[in-house]
């Protein structure tokens, strides 16, 4: 552990080196980038070690951040579907069954229905405000992902601000739903920006504190570093800063506009609220930043304190257990698997159905796959940290898409009121008490 | 919770004129209201109906009483079954002939039933108003238990026509009776689910306690009835106190509120399911047997002279008020629909409010726009 801490300390004060400079001096006779990229594939090992991003893998950095493009988006079309079907089921329907099996192709249908949709701007509206507004959102919600370390080294970068540039990045959001809200020129947008203004700006402030209790255990702002910090302290900040985690978690959900906080995008009261005016592609954008922030806030929560890419019990280390939790992922994918092929086997043999059937034997077949790759040695090792770290983003996908079947709406004023009189006096107390108990720790 | 009246705001704004509907999620159908905003506070309200016009009484003059039947279920479409128990009792009244037994017991049981079911109309799409997405599934997972049973009595779900002047035209289909004895044994642990979700719910009660408060004296003086009447604590039910179609045999309570507020509203409707469910067990149980129609003429020629007739329906008192001139058509037909007397109270209940409060009192007087346009 103490050899991680030495390390993470060499990383902080590296992280202003320019990208290149030490690969290029090994092959001179090849471009840096492309150097870089060499050594990476050529000895792995070196790359499995260190953080790309700030270690002079540039090409490799930009890999990482394509990837995390792609997943973000693979994972946004999953939410979008899972959501769909786990409101439908906790509604005594069935939600998406009609294109693909079980309806596992209706979020592609949508998105190329969304695209191929006219795409109008209302009379009067701002045009270049109107357009930025959609990009501003989706940009600070991807960006933000840059900083967030989905295993010691599956990350872009380690900034030793990482905390601050998720939250600063993040927080640019609202800027795009007040933008939005401003240029359409329409009274439900307007009212719709001004609610997520104070929404958002209120409730930042609790998220603020929050972190900040965190990283008075930490004591570093990189989120490399706290997720190091719980593993030297053998222990989640979860169970030190239970409250912080609590206060988190309801801002949290306040920040992302979902329910019960979503009041700028209320239905029933400004129909769509600050998006009301958009359509096709522009508004999927808005639902793309939405389930891209959700995520967002949540990799957040599980690096501060859930651990981040730790496997549940991190501070048992008994050899049995360790093989144990190796095997999860793969069983993961093969309880999947399982269920797709069975669900492809229980359906009626009528040719009707041949084409559906046949796609989800196809699906299954490509997670049982998946699910046989991952319990291969090297691969289930390789995909350990990244998996846990899914799954406890995963857990609180799930928890929003429950809060959005149970709850009401808050009003407005209520909203405010929850932030500004409970939450942030909460969270200030919060982190008196726990600097006092840290400095009296020895 | 204690916000600053209207005209009291400490920041120097300029008031911006929201046209809410007549296409808005939440103003249940073709409703517009024109609100005068401070902020988000309402600092006035108006209004403006008559979307879904269609001269139900002017066409009433020009059909012959029994050709008129089907046209009240236009009317408040989510309970068409008391808009014909109330137009065929007012007729029944001006040709002087009564139901029979029979007849009026099964009237009261589907009555009821329909209650029942613009209740959890109601419910479903309040809750949903509210930001509740769940309760609308719930709620008419029930509803389609009691179509299925107007389904099967009279071959339609919505617009039922299910009576005719005189008593019924169609006797009980063989298994009404176990039909109805499963609801009720289900229905109220169903209410419970309901519950559930929403009554102790914070958030719920936070956005409903205190909200569109409405005194009884205001009541009164609007002539609003039915259940908004009753929330605040008049137990006044037209059932009770002019019983009509036997409604006297029947042992049941009279739901009341005590503040009159949005959350009243809700209880008050809910125990009102629990209620109806309770007089539908005890008509079960004792439908007398004997014909179902009365001697009526083949030609309807009611005398000469004029009747008002009212029922509780489930929004209120639905009164008919038929003037004969002792032709084959009504000279004169006029509705008193509870939805368009109990929609003049929006406009003092809002003021004041926030615009998340406004769709939640829309949503607590229970209107239906056809019956409120006619």
């Amino acid at each position: 552990m103490s050899m991680a801490g030495g390390w993470w300390l060499v990383r902080n004060a590296e992280c202003c080196r320019r990208p290149g400079v030490l690969a290029a001096g090994l092959t001179a006779a090849l471009p840096a980038p492309a150097a870089n990229l060499l050594a990476a594939v050529t000895s792995p090992q070196a790359a499995a070690t260190s953080p790309p991003g700030n270690t002079g893998h540039f090409l490799l950095a930009t890999v990482y951040i394509l990837l995390i493009f792609a997943g973000i988006s693979v994972g946004v079309i999953v939410m979008n579907w899972v959501e769909r079907k786990v409101l439908a089921h906790m509604q005594v329907r069935l939600g998406p069954m009609r294109v693909g099996p079980h309806g596992l192709l209706q979020p592609i249908a949508d998105a190329l229905k969304l695209l191929l949709k006219e795409d109008l701007v209302p009379q009067g509206a701002d045009h270049l405000v109107f357009w930025l507004a959609p990009v501003v959102v989706v940009v600070a919600a991807f960006s933000a992902f840059t900083a967030i370390p989905f295993g010691p080294t599956a990350a872009v970068s380690d900034l030793n601000i990482g905390v601050l540039f998720v939250l600063a990045v993040a927080s640019l959001g609202v800027l795009g739903i007040i933008f939005a809200g401003w240029s359409s020129n329409s009274h439900y947008p307007l009212l719709g920006a001004l609610r997520a203004g104070a929404q958002m700006v209120s409730y930042e402030i609790t998220i603020g504190l929050a972190v900040v209790a965190v990283l008075l255990h930490t004591g570093t702002l990189s989120m490399q570093g706290i997720v190091r910090a719980q593993i030297d302290h053998q222990q989640w900040l979860l169970f030190r800063e239970p409250v912080a985690f609590g206060l988190f978690a309801v801002a949290m959900v306040a920040e992302t506009n979902r329910s019960p906080f979503d009041l700028p995008e209320a239905e029933s009261e400004l129909v769509a609220g600050y998006h009301a005016e958009y359509s096709g592609f522009r508004w999927s954008l808005f639902m793309l930043g939405e389930y891209a922030g959700m995520m967002l806030v949540s990799a957040v929560a599980v690096t501060l304190w859930l651990g981040g890419w730790t496997r549940p019990f991190p501070n048992v280390h008994a050899a049995g257990l360790d093989a144990l939790f190796s095997f999860v992922p793969a069983a993961c994918f093969l309880l999947l698997a399982g269920m797709a092929l069975r669900a492809a086997w229980k359906m009626p043999g009528h040719r009707r159905w041949r084409v559906q059937r046949d796609g989800l034997a196809v699906f299954g077949s490509l997670l049982l796959g998946l699910g046989l790759l991952l319990a291969v040695p090297p691969m289930r090792t390789a995909c350990q940290n990244v998996f846990w770290f899914v799954l406890k983003v995963a857990v609180f996908q799930y928890l929003f898409i429950w809060y959005r079947a149970t709850f009401p709406r808050y009003r407005y004023d209520q909203l405010l009121r929850i932030g500004w009189r409970i939450l942030i006096p909460t969270a200030l107390a919060n982190l008196v008490l726990s600097a006092t108990l840290t400095a009296l720790r020895p | 919770m204690t916000a600053p009246a209207p005209g009291e705001s400490h920041l120097d704004s300029s008031e911006m004129i929201l046209n809410m509907g007549p296409q808005h999620p939440s103003t249940h159908g073709v409703l517009r209201v024109v609100l005068k905003l401070d902020g988000e506070r309402v600092v006035d309200a108006e209004c403006v109906i008559g979307y879904l016009h269609r001269g139900v009484e002017k066409i009433g003059e020009h059909r012959t009483y029994m050709q008129f039947n089907p046209y009240v279920d236009r009317m408040d479409y989510v309970s068409a079954v008391s808009n014909g128990l109330g137009y065929c009792e007012a007729v029944e009244k001006l040709q002087g002939v009564v139901a029979p037994p029979r007849a009026q017991v099964v009237r009261v049981m589907l009555a009821e039933l329909n209650r029942i079911s613009s209740h959890i109309v109601w419910l479903g799409t309040h809750a949903l108003d509210i930001g509740a997405m769940t309760p609308v599934f719930y709620s008419f997972r029930e509803r389609e238990e009691i179509l299925k049973i107007f389904e099967k009595y009279c071959g339609a779900r919505l617009t039922t026509h299910a009576f005719r002047i005189g008593g019924l035209q169609w006797d009980l289909y063989d298994g009404f009776e176990s039909d109805l004895r499963r609801f009720c044994q289900t229905f109220p642990a169903r209410v419970d689910e309901y519950e559930t979700l929403l009554t102790e719910n914070r958030i719920w009660r936070e956005r409903t306690v205190g909200v569109g408060r409405l005194d009884a004296t205001t009541c009164k003086a609007l002539g609003v009835t039915g259940p908004v009447l009753r929330a605040a604590g008049v137990a006044w039910d037209l059932r009770k106190a002019q019983p009509y179609s036997g409604y006297e045999k029947y042992a049941f309570e009279i739901p009341v509120g005590e503040n009159g507020d949005t959350y009243d509203r809700y209880r008050v409707r809910l125990q009102e399911m629990r209620q109806s469910c309770r007089i539908i067990a005890q008509a079960v149980d004792g439908i007398p047997d004997g014909p179902i129609l009365a001697r009526i003429p083949k030609v309807f020629k009611p005398p000469v002279g004029e009747v008002y007739h009212s029922i509780e329906a489930p929004k209120g008192e639905l009164g008919f008020y038929i003037v004969s001139d002792g032709s084959l058509q009504p000279y004169r037909l006029r509705v008193r629909p509870p939805s368009f007397v109990n929609l003049q109270a929006l406009r003092g209940m809002v003021r004041g409010a926030l615009v998340a409060d406004v769709v939640a009192i829309i949503g607590s007087i229970d209107i239906v726009l056809g019956e409120v346009d006619r």
